[in-house]
């Protein structure tokens, strides 16, 4: 698999390549490809953690098995923003190993290139996505 | 004005009824050339999502703002935002936007900087307008971009900057945020901890009246006898008072500042945009924590 580094390397380049508006229409096409909940978490809402960083409600729930780490996440429709967030983070972490998710860069948020497009207020709502994935992932890994 | 006052029942109790529309106002006017709709949202995607048909997008972080200056544009920078939205001096400029319209109410805040002499509220904002089952489009709309004049931002009649907090205290503060941040039990708004500053409190005689007081269920404004009921009545603020509102960063009392200038007619009421960012984290300015408004004695 594809390392977590490469993936943000070229992710970030994607957006780099495009002007502020453009970045915004592939973020919300990156949006448009979160995956639903599966079933178990879509009819059970209080297993997910709602995430406080983030304007909108958004809830995101990891489970570890076999040392590989899976993500759900999920925002309203009516926040294409976070969704966009939610998916970039499910893109670039889901199905590595524990590890690798925990020494996934922490600057990943700033190396976007979105800061101009959505604002570094809006962009803290993605810091705060990642390290709650992170601080589910030591502890379901203990 | 040019293009005629919503004449719906709701709104004609207010100081200035002119202020608002209602959606069946809008659907009656979405082709009129003299009109430009504005959809200003805290997402700043939901936008490219969907929008009411011919709307154009002004976004408050990417559009309004002057991040060199931390402040907001100047007005040849505003008069090419205008030019490059299809505004004209002219236009009768309708705002709305997602989160019960506070967005597009410190969008409206900015166009009066700038002294727009028409820019009206979509009254419940973009949640009415879609859960009454008004229609939306994700097409491009197609803008004649327009020559707006520059004109210079008046900072004076509806905007406070902290020196004149500070000279303010003793007179009416109006704080708008939730109880706890008020009180000092949290130094940001419940789920929004990225907008923390140093302390937790508020401004010495501020009163607290939480901005969603103001508004219904469905993110309408409340009728006129609701809302003086609240800010006269229970607050004892007075039509003529100088008032100032607060928030965190000057957002949600954008929303208190139309409802007590507009809805209620106050004569001096004014934003104060740095707000709790600013105040609690700004050297030499004094804070009161718990329930009561306090004092603070210069």
């Amino acid at each position: 698999m594809t390392s977590i580094e490469s993936k943000l390397d070229e992710l970030s380049a994607d957006f780099a390549d495009l002007g502020v508006r453009d970045r915004l229409t592939l973020l919300l096409e990156i949006a448009g490809e979160l995956p639903s909940l599966p079933e178990r978490y879509a009819d059970h809402p209080d297993l997910l953690e709602r995430v406080e960083e983030c304007q909108s409600p958004v809830y995101l729930f990891v489970e570890v098995n076999g040392g590989l780490v899976n993500i759900f996440l999920t925002a309203p429709e009516e926040a294409p923003t976070t969704r966009g967030f939610a998916s970039i983070l499910h893109q670039l972490l889901d199905g590595h190993t524990v590890s690798e998710v925990l020494n996934a860069p922490e600057d990943l948020p700033d190396r976007l290139h979105l800061r101009e497009a959505v604002s570094l207020l809006r962009i803290n709502g993605l810091r705060g996505m990642l390290n709650r994935i992170k601080r589910q992932v030591r502890e379901k890994s203990a | 004005m040019t293009v005629p006052a919503d004449t719906h029942p709701k709104f004609s109790s207010y100081a200035h009824p002119e202020m608002l529309v209602s959606g069946e106002w809008l659907e009656a006017n979405l082709n009129n050339p003299d009109v430009v709709i504005v959809e200003s949202d805290e997402d700043v995607l939901l936008y490219d999502v969907s929008h009411i048909p011919g709307a154009v997008k002004i976004d408050w972080h990417t559009d309004l703002n002057q991040p060199v200056v931390r402040d907001y544009l100047q007005g040849p920078e505003f008069a090419e935002l205008a030019s490059r939205s299809g505004i004209s001096r002219e236009s009768t400029v309708v705002i709305y936007g997602d989160a019960s319209n506070w967005w597009a109410a410190y969008a409206l805040w900015v166009f009066k900087l700038f002294g727009h002499p028409d820019v009206r509220l979509l009254d419940g904002g973009r949640e009415k307008w879609i859960n009454d089952g008004r229609v939306v489009t994700k097409d491009k709309t197609e803008v004649e971009p327009t020559n707006y004049p520059v004109i210079d931002r008046d900072d004076v009649t509806d905007r406070a900057f902290r020196d004149q907090v500070l000279e303010h205290l003793g007179k009416p503060l109006v704080d708008v945020r939730s109880p706890q941040e008020y009180t000092g039990e949290r130094t940001h708004m419940p789920n929004y901890p990225q907008e923390g500053a140093l302390r937790a409190g508020h401004i010495p005689g501020a009163q607290s009246v939480p901005w969603s007081r103001a508004a219904n269920e469905d993110k309408t404004f409340k009728s006129r006898e609701e809302l003086e009921e609240i800010y006269l009545v229970e607050k004892g603020l007075k039509a003529d008072d100088d008032v100032i509102a607060y928030c965190r960063i000057g957002e949600r009392s954008s929303h208190t500042w139309f409802v007590l200038k507009y809805l209620l007619g106050f004569t001096n009421v004014r934003n104060y945009d740095g707000s709790w960012t600013e105040w609690g984290s700004l050297v030499g300015a004094p804070i009161v924590q718990g329930e009561a408004p306090g004092v603070f004695s210069k």
